[in-house]
């Protein structure tokens, strides 16, 4: 009964969240590396994803019960987690450390911890963008989840579930402080535009070009970040939470505009492994509960984003 | 002496028809109708049949033809002489240089990408290869425009490696920087800079280094030219010689001449010295292009390759959900490493018919070649399972000897070995060809020489019995 609250009251915190949404746009040139994102992400439109023809916000109620999934991991001994490692601070590997990191990365970690005990029975394997749904539906299967800045789309809730959203992104304009764009309109508009691969920014460049002179679409986001310092872009446009890390690589960048086309981050996972599928849906009310959420947020994003409000999925 | 006189007893009427004789080859070819012709053509002609003149027109064109013949044989000996030098000592080490700029380039990218993954652990000597390698690159671009005779468009494409250089240095510093500061921003750099160098220098030292090796090809094939004009003019000239003294005994009785046996020996001799020496040549270019060019040539090829590999090996660790693209690059470049021997740029291939002096060494180099394929390929296994650290750890560690990257340089050094056998058997083969082929060249001059004398010899005393 507690986890069917839960879900209830999760629902209901979306929907508030929506209903409390607001526009806004002037995004502030801070001078450090995180505040003109905190400015920028404070000032975003605050509606609730309102997807294409779907439902990207609910999942499975959360439950921990062993299914097939969950005792073949416990068989197995650790978790497989399909995870990014050139994501700053959401999973990146530390070039000093040589350990993958970042907020992420301590999901999945959190996810082992709960169905194993321990939170370092976790292998991490890095898998490009373009490789995720399809791993999720390979047979044999390599990997039990996949915890790597993924969004909910209609699209892939056809293949592919997703777990109860853990967090909020949206579409965002990275561009050189020297720029001054003040919306995303005066960011695009007449530039040439860089957009990961396959990405959904690249269907939105698609979609409405907003008056984009050109589109260079490099296998990754930080390759984008390379052709804007190199001057063979002049601005690009991402996933607020890859956004948020380029600019924290880049003090000459910002996030120029408005935010637009809000939507959710879940955990991926196989549409057959429904216990899998529930039982991180009770790790995230765990995590969000205990403070776990916030902590991560506090040590790999805040420094960067700000207050955690406009992100928040609940 | 009756026979002294008998070229006067035949004197010719400049009527007569012509009749069958020991005239032979100096006879009039026509009759020519009387009053026709006048003037100095036609004591021209009237001279040219009394037997002084069939003497003078006689040695006329027998000095000629050995004129012809010694300038002939002389000059295209001295070419092919100009052509084996120019290939021992230039065209071959400027294709050594182009391909070893090609390979340092290659080298320095493979480089790059290790100390990159090995970060702050990076080794000095793997930061110094990285800048020995970009130091030959620029040693050698600057030497190779500098020599005369590059043509315009290796020099257009030199220069534009000279710029692509620096720029590509750039690139790598600031991945290196920025990975330092442990941002991922610093692999995108890695990656791009690695794409720029495969994408404008390698094409560009690529071009370069084809140029060189037509260069290499031509100076070869004229070394070995046939010098056909000589040896069919000799041959003509030793039946004109042969014929006349045939024609002299008919006349003279007398058997020999001394002077045009002097001759026919000489000739003969610059002949069979051309011959000779221009198998012996060919022999020698021919072991240069199979023992020493053409191998090295193969060599060159999969040590690129086998670069490009290693690169694309390190990169992927570099990019590892950032792309595929150098998994597949990595597929690519092995399966025609590891392609049968028949197949160009497969390292059985370079040893299905190695030079006996580099044998040992491709040997050895295959089978470190083949660890290496194992390590790699235990790598990829650790990294499919989400062993990152394992699959670097196995791929490579600065100061271990049981990483994909050890046997990789084990092979390398060893195809660096192969490569110098290679080197000095084409050395050992081309060297001395120009040599031979200059004495030669002096050699028929003189003996040339030796046939007008004594052609110019055995006739004048002929004409002399006239005075």
């Amino acid at each position: 009964m507690r986890r069917a609250r839960t879900r209830t009251l999760l629902a209901a915190a979306a929907l508030l969240a929506g209903l409390l949404g607001g526009g806004g746009s002037a995004a502030g040139a801070g001078g450090t590396r995180g505040e003109a994102l905190v400015h920028a992400a404070a000032a975003a439109p605050q509606s609730a994803p309102e997807a294409e023809n779907c439902d990207t916000g609910t999942s499975l109620p959360p439950a921990q019960r062993d299914g097939a999934r969950i005792q073949e991991i416990r068989k197995r001994g650790y978790l497989i987690v399909g995870v990014d490692q050139s994501a700053y601070n959401w999973g990146y590997r530390d070039s000093q450390t040589g350990r993958i990191e970042g907020f992420d990365i301590d999901l999945a970690r959190a996810v082992a911890r709960s169905v194993l005990g321990d939170p370092d029975k976790v292998r991490l394997k890095t898998i490009a963008t373009a490789d995720r749904v399809e791993l999720l539906r390979a047979q044999p299967r390599t990997i039990d989840l996949i915890a790597r800045a993924m969004t909910v789309t209609c699209d892939r809730l056809e293949q592919i579930s997703f777990s109860s959203p853990y967090f909020k992104v949206s579409q965002r304009v990275v561009a050189p402080k020297a720029a001054h764009a003040r919306s995303v309109a005066e960011a695009l508009g007449g530039k040439r535009v860089c957009a990961a691969l396959n990405s959904s920014s690249h269907s939105e460049l698609k979609r409405d070009p907003h008056g984009a002179a050109s589109v260079v679409t490099p296998d990754n986001q930080l390759d984008c970040l390379v052709l804007m310092e190199l001057g063979e872009a002049d601005a690009t446009l991402s996933d607020s939470s890859l956004a948020a890390a380029m600019v924290a690589q880049d003090q000459t960048m910002e996030l120029a505009g408005e935010s637009f086309l809000p939507t959710y981050m879940g955990v991926g996972i196989s549409k057959d492994d429904t216990d899998l599928i529930a039982w991180v849906n009770q790790v995230l009310v765990d995590w969000r509960n205990n403070g776990g959420w916030q902590a991560s947020y506090d040590r790999w994003l805040r420094p960067v984003m700000g207050d955690p409000g406009p992100y928040r999925p609940w | 002496m009756a026979a002294q006189t008998q070229g006067g007893v035949r004197a010719p009427s400049p009527t007569r028809a012509p009749e069958p004789g020991p005239g032979g080859p100096v006879q009039p070819v026509q009759p020519v109708p009387g009053g026709r012709l006048s003037g100095p053509l036609a004591r021209l002609r009237s001279a040219a049949r009394t037997p002084p003149g069939r003497l003078r027109t006689a040695l006329a064109v027998l000095v000629a033809l050995a004129l012809l013949f010694g300038v002939t044989a002389a000059w295209q000996s001295a070419e092919r002489a100009a052509a084996a030098r120019q290939l021992a000592s230039r065209s071959e080490p400027l294709s050594q240089d182009a391909a070893e700029i090609y390979r340092s380039l290659a080298d320095a990218d493979a480089t790059a990408a290790a100390g990159f993954l090995m970060a702050s652990a990076e080794p000095p000597e793997v930061r110094k290869r990285y800048q020995d390698d970009l130091a030959t690159a620029a040693r050698l671009i600057p030497q190779a425009a500098a020599r005369s005779g590059a043509s315009a468009d290796a020099q257009r494409q030199l220069a534009a490696l000279g710029e692509q250089l620096p720029r590509y240095a750039g690139l790598v510093e600031t991945a290196r920087a920025i990975n330092r500061e442990g941002l991922p921003l610093g692999g995108a750099y890695l990656r791009y800079a690695s794409n720029y160098l495969q994408t404008s220098l390698l094409p560009t030292a690529e071009r370069i280094a084809d140029g060189e090796a037509a260069a290499l090809d031509e100076d070869h094939d004229a070394a070995a030219a046939v010098p056909w004009a000589a040896l069919v003019l000799g041959v003509l000239l030793l039946g004109a010689l042969g014929r006349y003294q045939v024609v002299l005994f008919r006349r003279t009785n007398r058997v020999f001449n001394p002077g045009l046996l002097t001759a026919s020996a000489a000739v003969l001799a610059a002949l069979a010295w051309t011959a000779v020496g221009t198998v012996a040549a060919g022999t020698g270019l021919h072991e240069a292009r199979t023992r020493g060019i053409d191998p090295l040539r193969e060599l060159n090829r999969v040590r690129v390759e086998a670069l490009q590999a290693h690169t694309a090996e390190n990169l992927d660790l570099v990019s590892r959900g950032a792309t595929e693209a150098f998994e597949d690059r990595w597929d690519a470049l092995a399966r025609t490493l590891t392609a049968s021997a028949r197949d160009t740029g497969s390292v059985a291939g370079l040893l299905a018919d190695p030079p006996e002096r580099a044998r040992q060494q491709l040997t050895e180099a295959r089978r470190w070649f083949d660890e290496w394929q194992r390590r790699h390929a235990e790598a990829a296994r650790l990294d499919a399972e989400g062993r990152y650290e394992e699959a670097l750890g196995k791929t490579l560690a600065p100061g271990r000897d049981d990483t994909a990257e050890a046997a990789f340089n084990a092979a390398g050094q060893q195809w660096e070995q192969a490569g110098r056998a290679e080197q000095a058997a084409f050395e050992a083969a081309a060297g001395g060809i120009d040599g031979t082929l200059a004495v030669q060249a002096a050699a028929t001059a003189l003996l040339a020489a030796l046939a007008v004398g004594g052609t110019v010899r055995g006739l004048g005393r002929r004409l002399a019995e006239y005075r």
